[in-house]
């Protein structure tokens, strides 16, 4: 069996490392540099040996306005992620458990609205926002990506309820189950997964993205996104500060994302690619 | 008590007849979805092509009206445009090729089982998790500052005069920071493509005596065809939108050497508040997507089994 793996594997290993290395090499560098002081931070040659410091930690936290961008970008995340699947969920069981002949053109048009280029309706949404108030607000956002990832999460729910076995609920119904024991104790445990890597997803997209967000937001309902940048403008030479900033910003969609490799190539690629 | 009668399994009206059990009316399911997404598909679109065709600029109300085609004239009559679609161009045209190029290779390494294998990967794609804002000021600032960034201390340390990347080479240093961005994605499709192939195709390939390079370039990149059309694709049309990048490191200069379609629009739409000029920008904006789109819905379409 093993016969057919030969040398190269040795030589990939080490190719497939150095890359990794690298390719994580810039990530590493900021959250060693969040650990220095400041003179050290723009320091050349950079020291290689120091005494970390949590000081830059501390004073991110002391800013007030920190938290509240951080708090920004949870509500616009976790909000945005629940009514996107408030929407989806349904639409993508009906349209796996109960296709019609018109199913597959709607999950097409779903995919096409994606296309929609944000730049291209910047203008509309920017009036239409400002028009109802809503500029510099947290429903802004969260309504501006429930609606940019809906087609993504009825498309990867709908994958993922696809492979379920369709006569789940009657056959339940048969066995005695009603109808609330049937979803609830039959379908949910088998629909979880789905639903849960979905939310993963969603809120990676909405934690990240960065064009509404600095375009939509001042400094009320500004996410980490928008702070970042905002930071870079007048306080650019505070490296150390700013890395510590990035790395809080960072973290939990790195650890999200770890989790959900799989999911996501499903769910980016609209089922295309298995 | 609440144990129903035979209720049928889920929403109440039946239609006379379905397909194979598919008698349930489902419209309820799907409606919200789909009016929602009707609305945000055609309302702002609508309103952009009217615009387009409006004098309107939001710094002066006074000014108001029909244009009827003057925002197009005007905007084909600027330079801005055209240098503006070539950058567009030339940065989808260079990450898309850097990522699937780097990308292939790199599933094909990683198809080859090596110790830590699990952890190479997780570090390999982290990028992809990093918002835009960071990852363009770490690239600005702790790599590529000419001072005190560390490619100039390497620069330096060879002998070399460091390198000032926004000032000299502006558009390939946003291409190198979203390469980096991208590179991750079009791994782990290519990388799950790759998986699916076989292990008797691969140990057919190897008893026929082939090696580890004309496996990679006559059987894994063959099959990985379509996983590439879909990176290309899915890329391109993320990739025509780049604008965090820019907004952080260059602002689209020096001058416009780095304005791609999209920083021009947030420059007409946003810094200038010309309404008209930006939606006509707008409406080209979308038309360019769309071609992508047409392409990409129709490959999908090719696979949905439904």
């Amino acid at each position: 069996m093993s016969a057919g793996r030969p040398r190269p594997s040795r030589a990939a290993g080490v190719i497939a490392w150095i890359a990794s290395l690298l390719m994580f090499f810039p990530i590493f560098w900021m959250v060693l540099a969040s650990f220095k002081t400041e003179v050290q931070a723009i320091q050349t040659p950079p020291p290689i040996v120091f005494t970390p410091t949590l000081e830059n930690y501390a004073t991110i936290f002391e800013r007030a306005d920190y938290l509240s961008f951080a708090f920004n970008s949870i509500v616009v995340s976790i909000g945005a992620t629940v009514l996107m699947l408030l929407l989806a969920v349904p639409a993508a069981f009906a349209m796996s458990f109960y296709p019609t002949a018109r199913t597959r053109g709607t999950l097409l048009w779903m995919l096409s609205t994606k296309m929609l280029p944000a730049v291209g309706v910047l203008m509309p949404i920017y009036i239409i926002s400002k028009t109802a108030g809503l500029l510099d607000t947290r429903t802004a956002l969260i309504i501006v990506y429930v609606l940019s990832n809906l087609p993504i999460g009825v498309w990867m729910l709908f994958t993922f309820f696809r492979e379920l076995p369709k006569d789940i609920i009657e056959a339940s119904r048969i066995d005695g189950a009603n109808v609330q024991q049937a979803i609830f104790q039959v379908l949910l445990p088998l629909v979880a997964p789905g639903i849960a890597s979905t939310s993963l997803l969603s809120i990676i997209l909405c934690w990240n993205e960065a064009f509404w967000s600095l375009n939509l937001t001042a400094h009320n309902a500004a996410p980490l996104t928008a702070f970042i940048a905002s930071f870079s403008a007048p306080e650019g030479l505070f490296w150390a500060k700013l890395s510590a900033a990035s790395t809080l910003a960072i973290a939990p969609i790195l650890i999200f994302g770890w989790f959900s490799q799989k999911q996501l190539v499903r769910g980016l690629t609209f089922g295309a690619v298995k | 008590m609440s144990v129903s009668t035979a209720a049928p399994p889920l929403p109440t009206s039946k239609r006379a007849k379905g397909g194979t059990g598919g008698a349930v009316n489902t419209l309820p399911l799907v409606s919200p979805a789909v009016l929602l997404l009707l609305a945000w598909s055609l309302i702002p679109l609508a309103m952009t092509i009217i615009y387009s065709f409006q004098r309107y600029n939001l710094l002066n109300p006074l000014i108001q009206g029909w244009a009827g085609i003057n925002n197009y004239k005007f905007l084909f009559a600027d330079p801005a445009l055209l240098s503006s679609l070539v950058v567009t161009v030339e940065l989808v045209v260079a990450v898309l090729a850097i990522t699937l190029c780097f990308g292939a290779v790199l599933a094909a390494l990683f198809e080859v089982r090596f110790p830590g294998r699990g952890v190479a990967r997780v570090l390999f794609i982290a990028p992809f998790f990093v918002m835009p804002t960071v990852s363009a000021l770490i690239w600005k600032n702790l790599l590529m500052n000419p001072v005190n960034g560390l490619f100039a201390f390497l620069l330096r340390s060879v002998g070399l005069a460091p390198v000032d990347w926004f000032a000299q080479v502006p558009l390939l240093s946003i291409i190198i920071i979203v390469a980096w961005q991208w590179l991750p994605f079009a791994f782990l499709i290519l990388l799950t493509a790759l998986q699916s192939l076989s292990e008797e195709t691969l140990e057919a390939a190897r008893l026929d005596g082939a090696g580890a390079v004309s496996i990679f370039r006559h059987v894994q990149v063959p099959h990985m065809g379509r996983a590439i059309s879909v990176v290309v694709m899915m890329e391109t049309i993320f990739l025509l939108g780049v604008f965090a990048e820019i907004y952080v490191t260059t602002s689209g200069g020096p001058g416009i050497a780095t304005t791609n379609l999209a920083f021009l629009i947030y420059q007409r739409a946003l810094l200038a508040f010309n309404v008209g000029g930006a939606s006509a920008a707008g409406v080209i904006a979308i038309i360019l997507a769309n071609i992508m789109a047409m392409f990409l819905v129709r490959t999908v379409a090719n696979r949905l089994d439904v």
